[in-house]
Parts: C-alpha cells; structure tokens; sequence
C-alpha cells in the first residue's frame, strides 16, 4: 500500500459517518481524519472523562505475524515463542511470557537502542491463533516498523495487517464497560490489557481492554464492511459521543502518554523517556536488545534528561518546541503542551536535565521571548482509571 | 465602555473585526474566526502605549490545540485593553464580536480604514474560504 501526501489522503471506514456527524476533517498521519466534532474539543475531553468516548482509530497498525502454512514449530505454544524470541530482538519486553489473550505496552528499539516506535504486543486468546504475534503500531511509521519486524521475523513468517481491512475504534471513559457489555456480553469481565475475539452479527471482532486516554475503556478491531454499523450501535447509547483527535490528544497528554514523533522519537532511549518498566528483569539480565550496553548504563547511573510534566505557573499554554529555562540556561525543552481540560490549567510534558526533574523544581518556560513561571509536576495530571 | 449595540463595521482578511468611534477603534476577532478556534483558553494582549503598524502581530489567542496571531488590522497606538479575557477567555467564543474584543487603538490613519471589507464582501469572503 503505498503512502499517501496530503492531496492523497486515505479515508477510514468511519469517515461517512464522521461527517454525518459533523466532523471538521484534518490531515494526520496520510490520513483524513476528525480533529473535532459539532461540540469542541473541551467539551469532547470533559465527556470523555465523565461518560464514554467513540474514537476512529483506524489510521493506527494493527497486525499479526505468524508462520506461513507448512513452517515453523507444530503446537501454538511453540509457535508463539519462537515469534516472540525474534521479537524480542529488537523489543525489549519480556513477550515469551505473555499468556494467551494478554498485551503489554512495549517500544521498538533502532539498532542504537533508541526508540523508533511505542506499541502494543499480545498473544491471541484462543486456538491456532494462539502461535500468533499480534501488535498495534502508530499510524506515522507503521511502513518502517512492519519492515524492520519483518526482517527480524524472517521469510517462513508473514505479516497480516488489518490496517486496511479492518476499523480499529476506541470506546474510552468510565461508562464504556457498561455501554459495550450492552453489545457484546462478556467485555465486563476482562481486565486492563485483556483481549479476546468476541462475536457480533455473525462475525468476530477484537476486543482488547485499553485505550491512550487515562480512562477505563476498549479498543474494539471490527472488519471494514460492518466497522458503521458497529460504530452506529454505540453512538445510539446516549451515554456515548464521537471525539475527535484535538481530545484524544488532551486526554493522552494530561494521563502522561507519550505521543510518538514528540514525546519520543529517534534521539530518546526507554530510560530518559521514563520507560525503563517496559524492560523486564528478564531482559536486563539477558542484555540481548539493541543498544542494551548504553540503556543498562543509563539505567544504573542516570540518563542525563529525564521526562517529566510541567505545570506553566500562568495561563498560557507552553506548546511542543518551548524551551525550557532554569538559572539563565536552557535545560530541556516541551515536548508536548497545551491546556488540560480536566486539570483546568495548561499542562505540558518535556525533556529537563536530570539534577531538574524532581517535582516542585521552579523552572521557567520561554513562551514568544517571555520567561514565563512553571514548576516541574508529577506524571500524570490525572489519575488513571484503568481496571486492573 | 464599549458601544455593545454597534455591530462591527470593517472586517480583515484575517477575521479580525474593527469598530470606529471617534478617534478610537475597537478590535477583535470575528465569529467566524472564533469559531474555527475552538474554546480559546488564553488570550495574551499587547502592553498599552505599544504603537502597531498595520498587519503586525499584536495579540495571540490560544485554543485548547493551538496557538494563533491576532494582527493590527490599521496602525495605530494601543489605548486599551480588554482585562476581561484573561481571567475569562471563553468571552472570546461567547461574544467573539462585542464582549470579546481585544483591544481598543487610537486610529493613526483613517485611510487605511478604506482598504478593509465591510460585512457583505467579509460574509462573501467566509464564504469562499470555507468552499
């Protein structure tokens, strides 16, 4: 498939829907998508917060490597580990031990050990489809993560995607357990990072237990021809709205979840990201990732920067790019910053100097050549609300 | 006080709006602009006394997703500004052309004044952006 500029942008499945409903459109990711919709994004966020949010997610990557017919190992379990053990070559998760129908959030590692993308990773819940690697990557560099997979996987594995067959939505906020338990009996019971096929109307459909916004919810993988319908039949629960990428970006940001392209990118590694959880102790006995020499380093003594949250002390908003101050240097830079709905105040995320990071650390924000006041604020803004 | 009965006059290829009276002229953005912002959440005014030539930049408006340059649609000296809005910036999206104003200038060249649109070639200009 090839990459679409903005005069060729792709349309999700939902983009009929999303104007039918009112949606301003914008370019993202060679995508035409919803940024927000009649009622705004403070309101879209606040609703999201409160009740259940409809997100189209569908320029995202989801997608299963398995064995072509006639190779790799006989049985499911020996299938998935071997998946899993080439995975793990340039992930540095713990994923062999993943039981079936369980997902862990984890990075994609450049052979310098620095992050070229965050993803999920599962292992199917049910029959043959257990021996499979299934994962979810982010729609700007879905083409190189599934070519770098791809090598390390080898030629007796082949990638199915579902990005262009199938409508990846997210049902986000606390109503979303009951809304979907309404549809598709059974959602209730699973747990956060959970996921399962359940049926509806005769065809199966993914259901996994998370989400990007802080909030309780599902993302629910519906193929093409029946992804309206099913979005129809939760926006005819009046505890549900669509929302729109402006909120889905707000609600990400005041949970303290990095945003691909600015909060990470090629130039951070999992520990200055404050990421060092997604290695598992298993991994760094092993050191068998890229890069393992320099993250173990870091790990042990401290990375120079840190992520951290920022709270601008007035009300203007620091945005991506702002440069942060401290003692009449510049000690880091915003990341991603903007204004928190739910916080009521602007909130910000960045890169500071290590010895900085300490929540309560004063530090000022150059915001159009103005030192502005802030104060270095613990991650997230807002408490998570996940079902564990 | 601003004159909140007198609808504005002359109108920006950018969405400000500006309203005349005497040697004053009222400033601000236009619905149509507000509304393609979104919920503004901060609007930072410039000092009064600031002299502004036409088409400088003379105040931002921040949305909860962006930023955006409100600029001097005539030149002229800041007389006034509207305090209101930084402890209430949602005046902006609730009466983008009366109460949200964001400054009032001592009017340097009435002239300049003849090169903005009124409502009808304004109305007419949403029109075709929004095609």
């Amino acid at each position: 498939m090839a990459e679409a500029d903005n005069d060729n942008l792709m349309r999700t499945a939902l983009y009929e829907l999303h104007g039918a409903l009112g949606a301003k459109m914008v370019p993202f990711a060679g995508y035409e998508m919803p940024v927000q919709y009649e009622e705004g994004v403070k309101a879209e966020h606040l609703w999201t917060r409160a009740h259940a949010g409809l997100f189209d997610v569908a320029h995202m990557g989801p997608a299963s490597f398995r064995f072509k017919p006639g190779m790799g190992p006989d049985t499911p379990d020996e299938r998935f580990a071997e998946l899993a053990r080439r995975a793990e070559t340039v992930i540095p998760s713990a994923i062999g031990v993943l039981k079936p129908g369980r997902l862990r959030y984890t990075v994609l590692l450049t052979d310098e050990g620095t992050i070229a993308d965050d993803l999920f990773v599962g292992r199917p819940a049910h029959g043959p489809r257990q021996g499979d690697l299934y994962l979810v990557v982010n729609a700007g560099v879905k083409e190189a993560d599934f070519a770098r997979l791809s090598a390390v996987m080898g030629e007796d594995v082949e990638l199915e995607r579902y990005d262009h067959g199938a409508t990846l939505m997210a049902l986000q906020g606390p109503e979303a357990e009951a809304v979907l338990e309404g549809i598709l009996p059974g959602v209730a019971a699973m747990k956060f990072m959970d996921f399962s096929p359940f049926p509806w109307e005769g065809q199966g459909v993914i259901v996994s237990r998370s989400g990007y916004t802080g909030e309780d919810g599902y993302e629910i993988l519906v193929w093409n021809d029946h992804a309206s319908a099913f979005a129809a039949e939760l926006l005819k629960d009046a505890r549900v709205k669509p929302i729109g990428l402006g909120a889905r970006d707000s609600l990400r940001l005041e949970a303290g979840l990095c945003l691909y392209g600015h909060d990470l990118d090629v130039t951070r590694d999992p520990i200055e990201a404050g990421l060092s959880w997604v290695i598992q102790k298993s991994r760094r006995e092993r050191a068998d990732f890229p890069g393992a020499a320099r993250i173990l380093a870091a790990l042990a003594s401290g990375p120079a920067e840190l992520r951290v949250g920022i709270r601008p002390l007035e009300r203007a908003p620091a945005r991506e790019g702002t440069e942060i101050f401290a003692g009449g240097e510049q000690v880091g830079i915003v990341t991603s910053g903007g204004f928190g709905p739910s916080v009521e105040a602007p909130v910000a995320m960045g890169y500071v100097r290590a010895d900085l990071a300490a929540p309560g650390t004063p530090v000022e924000l150059m915001v159009r050549g103005k030192a502005r006041p802030a104060e270095i604020a613990p991650l997230p803004f807002v408490e998570h609300n996940y079902k564990r | 006080m601003t004159d909140l009965t007198q609808h504005p006059t002359y109108f920006t290829k950018d969405h400000e709006w500006v309203t005349v009276h005497g040697d004053l002229a009222t400033v601000g953005i236009t619905k149509f602009a507000a509304e393609a912002l979104g919920d503004v959440v901060f609007v930072e005014l410039p000092d009064v006394g600031k002299a502004c030539s036409a088409g400088d930049d003379m105040a931002v408006v921040e949305s909860v997703k962006a930023a955006s340059d409100v600029y001097a649609p005539i030149s002229g000296e800041i007389a006034e500004v509207n305090d209101a809005l930084t402890d209430a910036p949602e005046t902006v999206n609730e009466a983008p052309e009366a109460g949200g104003w964001f400054v009032k200038m001592k009017v340097a060249n009435a002239d300049e004044l003849s090169a903005l649109m009124d409502r009808a070639a304004y109305d007419d200009f949403c029109a075709s952006e929004a095609s």
